[in-house]
């Protein structure tokens, strides 16, 4: 008998490998108790969080939990089916209002995840014969899509507009063309050039997809993402985006102002064939989208948390995914994997849960130590967490 | 371009890529014998691509394992 688990073997001597030098593992924390959007109980220990999406802080937010609470007593704990049969509940509708109105925009359909809607969407208007033009750093989500389609996949180099021009007139006369983009890209927390890429793909007759899942919230005048901060919103013929990052809860959406969008309900396979988010999950995502269209003083002070924590890493050494803060993202590159489980170990020793992200996840095989910030991090605790940095950079070698 | 000279011309341009100098003949292969990780395949099938003003897509790179196969693949769609 052929192990069809032998494919794995590589992976499993990897972990084997990095557990056996004595690191916590870092791809088994448990969260025991969680005192509020910054702070957990992690392993025993408490701890600041850093390594969340929780960018504008809402899980805790006193209307977003009532609005949950309410519904969970109302409509019950959940609505055991397809959201083209028995799954669309008021919630469902008024959470579909809420993200219309959010994104000014005609159309909103709400799937499970954010995953779901890059795979639903991704797959059902890209099929045979037509082209798919993509950032080679693109989300898994958007990715699997492509697979799971029957389109021609096409990708170029990260954000390089001349690459994604090129390919776009290579593509033969007459054949349907997506381009699909993403607001930050999430490893390195850069932003796209979406007002040059979009304004060629327009003038190559594509259409264009954005996925502003770690942008919503806190960039753009209204929160709309990068495609808004960059005046080009209107030329986005889809925008992705996500409840479980700035929303604060779980499930994905697509908006759009296509006359004919609303037949995606009845041909996207990953919407159909699923059952519908929970009613409580609707109403926290609904009153939070709400609460987030009047977030100016939120959103200033993320940006203030994300300028302070660059620049005082930067000062330590340690070598940044950006020269200039550009998200909520701040990603340290670390030399290997093997140090950088080590100063990731440190730093939960420290106190400070980060993110480790390594390869396949992360561009060019690097190994990250990807920190992302909330609203509701103090100043206070944006010091702490450089003199943790610091400390723990130290403790591992990483530091001199 | 013909077969021999499309041949001549990918053999070029893989150089750069061929860090430990690999004998190329039609048999060898991108992933096990050259050792191209997913980073050095998308530059090298840029530099190909637009070498010869074409596209190849994921859909046609999943065919393709060695240079002989590549080089057949860009006569044919040079067209």
């Amino acid at each position: 008998m052929t192990d069809l688990f032998s494919k794995f073997d590589d992976i499993i001597e990897m972990r084997r490998a990095l557990l056996a030098t004595g690191v916590e593992d870092p791809f088994n924390l448990v969260m025991e108790r969680v005192i509020s959007p910054t702070v957990a109980v992690c392993n025993g220990r408490e701890t600041i969080l850093l390594g969340t999406y929780n960018y504008m802080g809402m899980t805790f937010d006193p209307d977003v939990i009532d609005a949950g609470k309410d519904a969970l007593d109302r409509f019950g704990s959940g609505t055991t089916g397809s959201r083209v049969l028995n799954g669309t509940y008021i919630g469902h509708r008024e959470v579909e209002e809420a993200l219309k109105e959010f994104h000014a925009m005609d159309h909103a359909m709400v799937f499970s995840t954010g995953y779901q809607a890059n795979l639903g969407i991704i797959s059902t208007i890209a099929g045979k014969g037509d082209y798919i033009v993509l950032d080679i750093d693109s989300h898994a989500s958007i990715w699997d899509g492509c697979k799971m389609g029957d389109a021609e996949v096409v990708p170029f180099k990260h954000n390089d507009i001349e690459a994604m021009e090129k390919r776009l007139k290579r593509i033969p006369e007459g054949a349907g063309k997506l381009v699909v983009l993403e607001g930050v890209y999430s490893m390195l927390g850069d932003i796209a050039p979406l007002k040059e890429m979009i304004g060629i793909a327009k003038a190559q007759g594509a259409m264009v997809l954005v996925d502003e899942a770690h942008s919503m919230g806190f960039i753009g005048p209204n929160g709309r993402g990068v495609a808004e901060e960059q005046g080009v919103l209107d030329q986005v013929d889809f925008v992705i985006g996500t409840f479980s990052k700035s929303v604060g809860t779980v499930g994905g959406f697509c908006v759009s102002n296509h006359p004919k969008f609303e037949v995606m309900r009845l041909v996207c396979r990953p919407y159909v064939f699923t059952a519908s988010l929970p009613p409580s999950v609707v109403a926290t995502a609904a009153t939070s989208i709400r609460k987030l269209m009047h977030s100016d003083n939120k959103r200033a002070h993320l940006w203030e948390n994300s300028r302070t924590l660059h620049a005082g890493i930067k000062a330590l050494g340690l070598t940044l995914g950006t020269d200039e803060p550009q998200s909520a993202i701040i990603s340290v590159i670390m030399p290997d994997l093997e140090r950088g489980a080590a100063m990731w170990e440190a730093l939960l020793h420290e106190g400070l849960y980060v993110n480790l992200a390594r390869p396949p996840a992360t561009p060019a095989n690097m190994t990250l130590l990807r920190c992302s910030l909330c609203a509701e991090h103090s100043a206070e605790q944006v010091q702490q967490i450089i003199g943790m940095f610091e400390r723990a950079g130290k403790a591992s070698g990483i530091l001199d | 371009m013909d077969r021999t000279e499309v041949d001549t011309c990918i053999r070029t341009l893989i150089e750069p890529f061929n860090k430990k100098g690999v004998a190329i003949t039609d048999a060898t292969r991108f992933t096990d014998d050259l050792e191209f990780d997913s980073l050095t395949v998308m530059d090298f099938v840029a530099a190909i691509e637009d070498e010869f003003d074409i596209i190849i897509s994921m859909n046609q790179q999943a065919e393709i394992e060695n240079f002989g196969q590549l080089v057949d693949a860009v006569v044919k769609l040079q067209g």
